[in-house]
């Protein structure tokens, strides 16, 4: 065989087992999304989405899951939102070679590779135990602390893509950093900062662990922050686990309905981000 | 446009021989200057005299730190760590590299236009009018004025007018240059400084630029490194030639681009290295 024909189909394996694995990681991943529809769609009522949990067969819903899982990540996102972003300015505007940057790039890397149920156990240790019992505010406190590290990254790395020529265009007019910073950098970076932010909600309206431990669920209609709070992957995580075949079904209905709010909101961001190009 | 080579080169009397030009006093005087990149000596021992309202052109190999001196002309070096400047700019008698200034202040009456166009992402009327409140409270009215006033400076205006709050993204290279040098003179500076403000663009927008550094000296004083030396002969009354960190020669354009004094000069515009 000439070296050429050798060459050739050593590329065609390697193309071809490339190929192979891509489809074998779609697969799985529509056979989960498939599953997710078949089991979850029957299930998704009216009723989802007007009652609260009632006992087995009585036909009940979702309703308080779903405003506990909108009101602890609001306020999770009003908390870490500011930090996110200002901590991220930091470090790409000021923070680049000193010290105190490269500490604050360290410890948020490793908030963001970190198990979500230890950020559960710390909110635990320090606003559960203390207050005296669990609380909607732990739950939000907790998902804040996620949230914060996903909105650091991404805001730094966003404004690192704004040219340098860009700044230093507004400071040759004169410009005081915090002007440069808020009307030109953050404007020419707005949109990957926003992506950034609609991530992190996505990160944030999926986590169980961290609020097993905080805001813990609950079954009855409460708006009461001071109180434990039902959420989405808490409601998913206590009926799937049931003997019940209605509080199964709904569990599917829980996955299915977090799954489509990511998935909005991921394919928002990406509309969003495309647009502002 | 003919001078006499004068053994006892002095600038403004040089500048005075040419008929159309009367004495310019000197806007920026520059002594003894040493400017260090951390460790890296980039300038050498720099003395030279920037006329006022005439166009002085900075010329040298890249890495000869005419970019650098421009960068010092109006602080940009300040926002970097590590930079410094050693020795005097005098700007109208003040030293301008003194820690006791205010580096925005320098920037507001020295302005800059860098090589690449970088208009702000927001509209054409937005872009000038950033600058101008940063330093002026403005009425509507009297900001429409001063929108029209430095479009029109800058050669721009008929090309705007009906798109003044349209996104300026949306410009060509060379109409986007353009607004950035009408940026600069919104804020009404006395010096503007021009890096390499053509390279990047096409030869007829090019040239519209070199038109309109002619039209601005009228009422400005201009600097201008560039990389192309028939636009230094073309545009500038002045030009200065830098080599290693150090400044070789300086004198007006006609006498560096026909009879330079100094060898290296001469095999840099000869096209010998650089």
């Amino acid at each position: 065989m000439s070296s050429l024909a050798v060459r050739r189909s050593k590329d065609y394996a390697v193309k071809a087992i490339s190929t192979g694995f891509a489809v074998l990681a779609l697969f799985l991943l529509a056979w989960i999304l498939f599953t997710l529809v078949q089991k979850g769609l029957p299930a998704l009522g009216l009723n989802v989405f007007t009652q609260v949990t009632l006992p087995p067969g009585q036909n009940g819903g979702l309703l308080n899951a779903i405003v506990g899982s909108l009101i602890q990540i609001g306020i999770a996102m009003v908390i870490g939102t500011p930090i996110g972003l200002l901590a991220g300015t930091f470090l790409a505007e000021n923070g680049k070679t000193t010290t105190v940057g490269h500490v604050a790039r360290f410890v948020n890397d490793i908030l963001l590779s970190a198990p979500s149920i230890l950020v559960g156990l710390f909110v635990y240790t320090f606003l559960v135990a203390p207050m005296g019992g669990f609380s909607g505010w732990a739950g939000a406190v907790a998902l804040a602390i996620l949230v914060i590290p996903v909105v650091v990254r991404t805001t730094e790395d966003m404004l690192n893509l704004v040219p340098v020529g860009l700044r230093e265009a507004a400071f040759a007019l004169g410009a005081p950093q915090w002007k440069v910073v808020m009307l030109i950098t953050w404007r020419a970076a707005r949109a990957g900062i926003v992506t950034g932010i609609l991530l992190a909600i996505a990160r944030a309206a999926g986590e169980t662990a961290p609020l097993l431990f905080t805001s813990l669920g609950n079954n009855s209609w409460s708006t009461d922050l001071s109180k434990p709070m039902a959420s989405l992957p808490i409601a998913i995580y206590q009926y799937a686990g049931s003997p019940f075949d209605d509080w199964v079904s709904l569990a599917w209905a829980g996955a299915l309905l977090i799954t489509v709010g990511v998935l909005v909101l991921n394919v928002a961001s990406r509309l969003f981000l495309a647009r502002n190009r | 446009m003919t001078s006499a080579v004068d053994p006892t080169f002095n600038l403004s009397s040089s500048v005075a021989a040419r008929p159309d030009a009367p004495p310019a006093p000197a806007k920026i005087k520059v002594e003894n200057l040493q400017f260090y990149y951390g460790s890296n000596h980039a300038l050498r021992n720099i003395n030279f005299e920037v006329p006022e309202k005439r166009v002085t052109a900075m010329i040298g190999p890249s890495g000869c730190g005419k970019s650098t001196l421009l960068r010092i002309f109006n602080r940009m070096y300040d926002l970097y760590p590590g930079q410094r400047a050693e020795g005097a700019v005098l700007y109208d008698g003040v030293n301008i590299v003194g820690k006791e200034l205010d580096p925005t202040i320098v920037r507001t009456r020295i302005g800059m236009v860098f090589q690449k166009p970088t208009p702000f992402p927001m509209s054409i009327y937005d872009n000038i009018a950033f600058g101008v409140k940063l330093h002026e409270k403005l009425n509507k009215a009297q900001m429409d004025e001063r929108v029209e006033w430095c479009l029109r400076k800058a050669a721009i205006w008929d090309e705007t007018k009906d798109r003044l709050h349209t996104s300026a993204l949306g410009m060509s290279g060379g109409q986007q240059q353009r607004l950035c040098i009408a940026r600069t003179i919104a804020v009404r500076p006395e010096v503007i400084l021009l890096d390499e403000p053509t390279s990047a663009l096409d030869p007829i927008s090019t040239s519209k630029i070199e038109d309109l550094i002619d039209e601005l000296k009228q009422e400005f004083t201009i600097v201008i490194v560039t990389h192309n030396m028939q636009q230094a002969a073309r545009c500038a009354d002045i030009t200065a030639f830098f080599y290693l960190g150090e400044l070789i020669e300086v004198a007006p354009s006609d006498v560096i681009f026909t009879n330079p004094k100094e060898i290296k000069t001469r095999d840099y515009i000869t096209g010998r290295f650089g």
